[in-house]
C-alpha cells in the first residue's frame, strides 16, 4: 500500500482529493486529507458578502461532504515535514509516512506583518474582505457608513485573487451611488504596482475604467504602517493617504508551517516547477493552488487547471513513466464591475490578458476585457458549478490549457 | 529587441531600457545605468546591488523588495532612501536584470 498526503482540504487539495481516487486503485494507495478543520468556504463570495450580493450561508459548507468515500481525512494542524524521512508531523503527535505529498495549504492575509494593521479598529475602520469574518463585519462598516474616504488597499503582491479589489471599488461604486452616497465619498485605489494591474492591457483597461468612476489611482505605494488613531497609512517613502474607512488586502503569506520544514520562500511559498508544480528540491513533494510559487496569478481558475494537468502526470509517474503534461500558466477571472456587469480576463504565463470574446471566437457568449451582463450571469453561476462539478472532480467542459481563439492579439 | 552602446559595449534592452541579457553587465556598466536615472553609486547602493545579482545567480529571476530586506537583511525603508520612488525597478535596471516578476 503507498500513501498519497494532501495538506489542505480546500480548493486544490479536494479537487486533486477526489480526481485522484477515482484514478488510483483503492487496495493500492491511501489517500490521507490534512485540514485544521472542517470548514469550506467558496472563497470568492467574501467579495459579495459586504454588499448582501451573497449571504454567509451560501459561500460555506463542510470539507468532509466534498470528499469521496476512500479518502480520510485527518482534522488536525500541522507542525512540520520532513522531506527526507518522507513524514508529516501533526500537531497532537501522530506522525504521516508518505510516498507523495501534496502542499495545499494556500495563501492566508497577514495583518500581523504591517505594523499598526492590527488593533482596536481591525475589522472596524481598518476592514478586509479575504476572511469569512471580515467580509460580515465589513458588511456592518458599509451598513454605517455615511460618507468621507473610502480607500481600497493593497499591501504587497502577489495577493490570493489579483482582481478582487479592483472589483471591490468598482462594487462600491455602484452601491454607494444606489444608497445616495457617491457624491459624499471619495473613492480610492491604492496599489503597490506602477498600474491597475500586473499585465499592461489589462492595466490600460482598468485604469481607464477605474478613471470613468471618478475612483484616484495611487500608485507605487508601499505601506510602512497603518495609523488607526489619525486614520491615515503610510509608505516607506513617506507619503500618508487619510482615510474614513479603510479596506486593506493585507500582506499574503503561505503556511508556516512550510517555512518550518525548510521548504518554502521569504513568503513562505514552495519553489516548484512552473509546468509539472513538482518542488525544485524534492521530487516526491507537490505544491497546487496558492501554496506554491508559480509565476501566474493565486486564484481558483489557476487552481483548477493546474490540478487537471497535475493529476494525469501523477498517474503517470506512480506507474514509472515521465511527466509528459505540462500545465502553460492559464488562469480564468471574472471581474465584476457593477451595475450587473462583469468582463473576463483570460491568460497564462506567455498571452497576457487580450480583447476579444471567449470561449468562442466571435460568437462569445462572453467578452474578454469587456463590460457585459453575459460576463456577470458567468460570475454568479460559477458559485454552483464550484460545489456540484468543480469540487467533485467532474469534468468542466473547458480545456485547462490556454487558447487563442476568440482574442484579439495587440501591435 | 533594440542593441544599443553604452559605455563603450554593446549591450540588447527591452522596450522600457533593461537589459535582457544578465551576462552582458559588469560593475563598470552599473555606473553608467545608475547614472542614467540620477543615481550616484556609493557602497551602501552596491550592498543591495551586489545582493542581486549574487541571489539571480542561484535564483534565476530577479529578488523582490521583500526579498532583499528578508534574505539580504536591507530594510525596506533604507532601499526607499538610496532608491528614491521605485526602488525594485530602479535597482534592477542597475543590475542589468529584469524587473522583478513578484506582481501576477
Amino acid at each position: 500500500m503507498r500513501t498519497l498526503v494532501i495538506l489542505g482540504g480546500g480548493t486544490a487539495g479536494t479537487m486533486t482529493a477526489n480526481k485522484l481516487r477515482s484514478r488510483l486503485a483503492d487496495d493500492e494507495w491511501q489517500i490521507v486529507v490534512v485540514d485544521k478543520d472542517d470548514v469550506h468556504d467558496y472563497q470568492p463570495g467574501y467579495l459579495f458578502i459586504p454588499f448582501g450580493i451573497n449571504t454567509p450561508q451560501q459561500i460555506r459548507r463542510s470539507t468532509h461532504v466534498f470528499l469521496k468515500d476512500g479518502i480520510e481525512l485527518l482534522m488536525c494542524e500541522i507542525r512540520r515535514v520532513d522531506p527526507q524521512a518522507r513524514v508529516v508531523h501533526l500537531a497532537n503527535g501522530r506522525e504521516l509516512s508518505y510516498d507523495y505529498l501534496v502542499i495545499a495549504t494556500g495563501t492566508t492575509p497577514r495583518p500581523d506583518q504591517t505594523p499598526g494593521m492590527l488593533g482596536d479598529e481591525w475589522h472596524k475602520t481598518v476592514g478586509e474582505f479575504y476572511t469569512f469574518e471580515g467580509a460580515i463585519a465589513l458588511k456592518a462598516q458599509l451598513d454605517r457608513f455615511t460618507g468621507g474616504r473610502l480607500v481600497m488597499h493593497i499591501t504587497e503582491m502577489p495577493i490570493k485573487c489579483p482582481v478582487a479589489p479592483m472589483e471591490f471599488v468598482f462594487l462600491a461604486e455602484d452601491w454607494l451611488r444606489r444608497r445616495g452616497l457617491r457624491e459624499k465619498t471619495e473613492l480610492v485605489y491604492v496599489t503597490p504596482l506602477d498600474g491597475a494591474f500586473t499585465k499592461p492591457v489589462a492595466s490600460r483597461e482598468l485604469g481607464d475604467m477605474l478613471a470613468r468612476r471618478g475612483i484616484t489611482l495611487e500608485t507605487d505605494f508601499m505601506i510602512e504602517s497603518v495609523d488607526q488613531d489619525a486614520k491615515i497609512i503610510r509608505s516607506y517613502d513617506e507619503r500618508e493617504i487619510a482615510y474614513d474607512q479603510l479596506v486593506t488586502v493585507p500582506l499574503n503569506m503561505g503556511a508556516d508551517f512550510v517555512a518550518e520544514s525548510g521548504l518554502g520562500d521569504e513568503l513562505n511559498y514552495v519553489p516548484i516547477d512552473k509546468h509539472t508544480m513538482q518542488s525544485t528540491t524534492y521530487d516526491t513533494i507537490f505544491a497546487l493552488g496558492d501554496a506554491g510559487n508559480l509565476p501566474t496569478s493565486k486564484a481558483g481558475s489557476v487552481a483548477h487547471f493546474s490540478v487537471h494537468v497535475f493529476v494525469e502526470n501523477f498517474v503517470e509517474l506512480v506507474a514509472g513513466r515521465a511527466m509528459l503534461h505540462s500545465f502553460d500558466g492559464h488562469a480564468n477571472c471574472f471581474v465584476e464591475t457593477g451595475s450587473r456587469r462583469a468582463l473576463l480576463l483570460d491568460f497564462n504565463y506567455d498571452t497576457q490578458p487580450l480583447t476579444g470574446t471567449f470561449p468562442m471566437p466571435k460568437v462569445g457568449p462572453m467578452s474578454l476585457l469587456k463590460e457585459s451582463y453575459a460576463n456577470h450571469l458567468g460570475k454568479l453561476a460559477f458559485r454552483h458549478i464550484y460545489w456540484n462539478v468543480l469540487l467533485p472532480g467532474r469534468p468542466m467542459p473547458l480545456p485547462s490549457a490556454m487558447s487563442m481563439a476568440g482574442k484579439r492579439p495587440e501591435g | 529587441m533594440p542593441t544599443t552602446t553604452i559605455a563603450g559595449r554593446s549591450v540588447d534592452l527591452d522596450a522600457e531600457g533593461f537589459l535582457t541579457n544578465p551576462d552582458q553587465w559588469d560593475e563598470e556598466l552599473a555606473q553608467t545605468l545608475a547614472g542614467n536615472i540620477g543615481i550616484t553609486l556609493t557602497d551602501a547602493h552596491w550592498v543591495p546591488i551586489r545582493f542581486l545579482r549574487k541571489d539571480f545567480e542561484t535564483q534565476k529571476e530577479t529578488a523582490t523588495l521583500r526579498r532583499i530586506s528578508t534574505v539580504g537583511g536591507i530594510p525596506v525603508k533604507e532601499l526607499f532612501a538610496l532608491f528614491p520612488g521605485k526602488p525594485a525597478k530602479k535597482m534592477s535596471y542597475i543590475a542589468g536584470l529584469q524587473k522583478p516578476k513578484g506582481c501576477v
